[in-house]
């Protein structure tokens, strides 16, 4: 299809207003939250309904051209790139909560719906939504299904895949389904759901989220622990979790990083070769118990100060310091590059230490700010893009890190996601069976793979079905994918 | 009768003659009866079987500890019966990560058995004992636990899975938190054995509760049964489990609640004030609590928590209509799930699931047949027809198993 003919197709659907065809105003949404790619889309439309985007995905189905679908674009890994000769799908308009039921414990929104507005709209009720990725001021829901998003709470709450109930999906040939129960749980057939939430927008887009929101707990005491090194915070860690006592979150911070957030938030941190945030909640007795039972534990593994917030205020402060973090980088370095892998917590020792290894052998300088609890590590590597070859030096450096976690058990990523950013890494933790065998859920949800293409996997393959309105896929036109 | 031409020779040289043996009536399934069982002891075993299942056209049923094999409906063909009971190891499990790798035949009081030395438990509580994890994955079997903890589906990390031609393919990690890949371990988590053989999974754990108590209130209507588990639902006690237990004799809903021992008192404490008003509080010891619901016929019938009145209202009156005197009803009750227990005649059982149908399906929820007799279930299907998805789950088991060489027939929509 002329691209002229698309846009009089979209502006059908949208208003010349829901549609942006000009080369400035594409240029803003060349890249997501990873700059490091970027892609001019052929045209970017913004749906305000469900029924819009059914339409503007079916028109995109019948034409052949691919998608992507894009919430807030703060994702770190490329999952929201545009593709060229494809449409970029914005979903930033749809942002009403569509309802609030406090007594069957959910909320139902649409997929623009900011990450933070759940929980200030059932504040009052005494509810909250628990995921809590440190971008929830920003990141939309519908963005944080597609990447599973994490945050700091997930240890005790688990992740968005726990939270979602339900989802309105318009398929990648613009049908429409409901899945999962919603309200109701144990919907008969296969978990589409589980399988959906952070398929990274290649399986569909949601247009109606159900989520879970959970009741407040009584009591939340959060305190936080200064040590000589990463190795001895790691000690408490362990500490803590081998006393059956599960917080709410545990968030390490090492030198550089304390260094770059005193700089750019001035929490007041203590200066220490390692910080640990420890958060609990829930009943108060029990609360308080575990609360004093961490901070033994922490005075064992040789803690050298020991604060405790006293207010809520002091307890926003120290988490003001540590979704900082990132942003921080910005204040001792040029540029960074956050990493996102995992590995069982019993390794984080020997992986930090291989850490330092790889940044010596480098020359470049690695933070850590990490979910110690689960064993998710941030490290961030600091480079100058200026300085010749830093960039590359950088990309490897993190690569290798990558390979350490790997080699521990671990995984590419914990929560930011495979996108376009990590897939070249995929063959190091699957065989290309395993990857042959998710692209089958993909050949039955996408068939001819034109809902967000190219991510995820580093062969995509087509899925055996006779191209049904077109006859060539335009991935196999260019000669980067082969047919399954 | 057999039509088939079964590789004896080749199976039997793939798991060792012991390990081989002919069908008898105990292994029919929904009546029909396979001619084989074979019992593979590895992953490399159990992909070989099914290369060989898939080159001469055999049709499959995976078997754990059995505890399930009368969910769903009869299947339309079977050949052989794949068990995994000599798959029946741990892995690997470090206790500081809280992270087991088991194989899908092991039973899951012998993993809790092995976890609990280090005061761990993968948290799921089915009712079923000598139900395997493999099997607790495929039928995402669940107790009174998942209020707390979620089902299997929240508590499942990674998979293997052998397919229907001997593909093994894994998913998800060992760590908790991991993105990387599609999430096939929830997809297969309750796909009842149509997708694939399960042949390891792992698991996060948790640390088991220092003290736990029950506590239970004596209701006398459903409005006050629905009102009670909302007063729990809206408490900061944090239950672990509200069950509802309904019958002639009881009219009982209970909470389970657990913490450290200073914690508990409060707990309980709490629960008893918030119960006060809807009946007669008292606690209940361990062996006090209900488990699933006798009868012949059990009715799964899932519906939003907040309309468990409701439920419970309309459960009695198609009941009462029916003639089916006293149904035994159970459920998590701040969970959306009730059972019903019925027992009488197959008419008036078919007319009460069909009634229910009518009801639930239509306000978002499901009911399926848990157990019933072969009769009851080719008059009125296990499941009902879920929703505008059911052409998406088709797509989906035709991409995993297109010979339709595993438990044909016995999910959602005929599949």
């Amino acid at each position: 299809m002329e691209r002229d003919r698309l846009i009089g197709a979209m502006e059908s659907i949208l208003g010349s207003e829901g549609v942006i065809s000009e080369r400035e105003q594409l240029r803003s949404y060349e890249c997501d939250g990873l700059m490091n790619y970027r892609v001019v889309p052929d045209l970017v439309v913004l749906p305000e309904t469900a029924e819009h985007v059914q339409r503007i995905v079916k028109t995109c189905f019948e034409e052949g051209i691919p998608f992507v679908a894009r919430g807030s674009g703060t994702g770190l890994s490329g999952g929201a790139l545009p593709v060229e000769s494809g449409v970029l799908i914005v979903l930033s308009r749809m942002r009403k909560i569509l309802e609030v039921d406090i007594p069957n414990q959910r909320v139902v929104v649409e997929p623009g719906v900011i990450n933070v507005w759940v929980s200030q709209e059932v504040a009052d009720e005494g509810y909250y939504y628990a995921p809590d990725p440190a971008s929830q001021i920003v990141s939309s829901i519908g963005g944080n299904l597609a990447e599973n998003s994490g945050g700091v709470h997930c240890l005790k709450y688990g992740f968005t895949t726990n939270h979602v109930m339900g989802a309105e999906v318009v398929l990648p040939d613009g049908s429409v389904v409901h899945i999962g129960g919603g309200r109701s749980p144990d919907a008969p057939g296969y978990d589409l759901l589980g399988a959906f939430v952070g398929s990274e927008g290649t399986l569909g887009i949601a247009t109606k989220i159900t989520l879970r929101i959970v009741r407040k707990p009584e009591s939340v005491r959060t305190l936080l622990a200064a040590f000589k090194d990463t190795e001895e915070a790691g000690e408490a860690v362990s500490g803590i979790i081998g006393e059956g006592i599960v917080p709410a979150a545990i968030e390490m911070m090492d030198a550089l990083t304390i260094e770059a957030v005193e700089v750019a938030v001035s929490p007041g941190f203590p200066q220490a070769g390692a910080v640990l945030i420890v958060e609990l909640d829930g009943p108060e007795a029990e609360v308080a118990d575990q609360f004093e039972r961490v901070i033994k534990i922490c005075e064992e593994a040789g803690a050298s100060e020991i604060r405790v917030a006293e207010d809520e205020q002091e307890r926003a402060l120290f988490w003001k310091g540590r979704k900082a973090a990132f942003g921080a980088m910005g204040r001792i370095a040029n540029d960074y590059y956050v990493q996102d892998s995992v590995v069982p917590r019993t390794e984080l020792g020997p992986v930090l230490k291989k850490i330092s290894e790889l940044s010596e052998k480098h020359g470049l300088r690695v933070a850590n700010v990490f979910h110690a609890g689960d064993g998710n590590l941030h490290p961030l590597v600091l480079y100058d893009n200026d300085a010749p070859g830093e960039a590359e030096r950088a990309e490897e450096l993190a690569g290798e890190i990558v390979f350490a976690c790997l080699e521990h058990g671990g995984s590419l990523t914990g929560e930011h996601g495979i996108g376009e950013d990590k897939k070249k890494y995929m063959p190091k933790m699957f065989t290309t069976d395993d990857m042959n065998v998710m692209q089958l859920l993909r050949c039955a949800f996408d068939p001819h793979q034109i809902s967000n293409p190219g991510k995820i996997f580093p062969t995509p393959r087509l899925c055996g079905e006779r191209p049904g309105p077109f006859r060539m896929h335009p991935l196999q036109k260019a000669g980067i994918v082969e047919q399954f | 009768m057999q039509t088939k031409n079964i590789p004896l020779e080749e199976l039997k040289s793939v798991v060792g003659e012991k390990h081989f043996r002919e069908a008898t009536a105990e292994d029919a399934v929904e009546g029909l009866e396979p001619s084989f069982v074979v019992e593979p002891g590895s992953v490399e075993e159990t992909s070989e079987l099914m290369r060989l299942a898939a080159r001469d056209g055999l049709v499959v049923a995976p078997r754990g500890g059995g505890t399930k094999m009368h969910l769903g409906d009869p299947p339309r063909e079977l050949d052989l019966i794949v068990s995994t009971t000599r798959m029946d190891e741990v892995i690997e499990y470090v206790p500081g990560d809280q992270v087991v790798r088991v194989q899908s035949g092991i039973k899951l009081e012998d993993v809790q058995e092995h976890l609990s030395g280090s005061n761990q438990m993968l948290a799921v509580d089915p009712p079923e004992r000598g139900a395997t994890v493999g099997g607790v994955v495929a039928a995402n079997a669940s107790g009174p636990r998942r209020f707390r903890y979620g089902t299997i589906r929240d508590l499942i990390i990674g998979i293997t899975v052998v397919l229907h031609d001997g593909t093994v393919a894994k998913a998800g990690s060992k760590v908790v938190k991991n993105v990387a890949g599609y999430d096939l371990s929830k997809l297969f988590t309750g796909s009842l054995g149509t997708l694939g053989i399960i042949a390891t999974a792992n698991f996060r754990l948790h640390p088991i509760p220092e003290a736990s108590r029950t506590v239970a209130v004596e209701v006398e209507s459903p409005q006050a049964a629905g009102e009670a588990a909302q007063a729990l639902m809206r408490s900061q006690v944090e239950p672990t489990s509200v069950e509802l237990d309904w019958s002639e004799e009881n009219r009982l809903l209970t909470v389970l609640v657990e913490s450290i021992p200073s914690g508990v008192e409060a707990k309980a404490e709490t629960a008893s004030f918030l119960l006060r008003p809807f009946g007669e509080v008292r606690e209940l010891s361990d062996d006090e609590q209900p488990g699933p619901p006798p009868g012949e016929v059990v009715v799964k019938i899932t519906a939003p928590p907040a309309e468990l009145a409701d439920v419970l209202g309309t459960i009695l009156a198609a009941a009462e209509r029916r003639d089916l005197a006293h149904p035994n009803i159970t459920g998590h009750a701040a969970s959306g799930v009730t059972f019903v227990g019925l027992s009488g005649e197959e008419e008036a059982s078919a007319h009460f699931v069909n009634e229910m149908r009518e009801i639930w399906v239509r306000r978002g929820g499901s009911v399926t047949l848990q157990r019933a007799p072969l009769a009851l279930k080719n008059r009125v299907g296990t499941w009902d027809n879920g929703g505008d998805y059911l052409g998406l789950i088709r797509r989906v088991k035709e991409k995993f198993d297109p010979r339709g060489g595993l438990n044909p027939g016995r999910f959602v929509g005929g599949i």
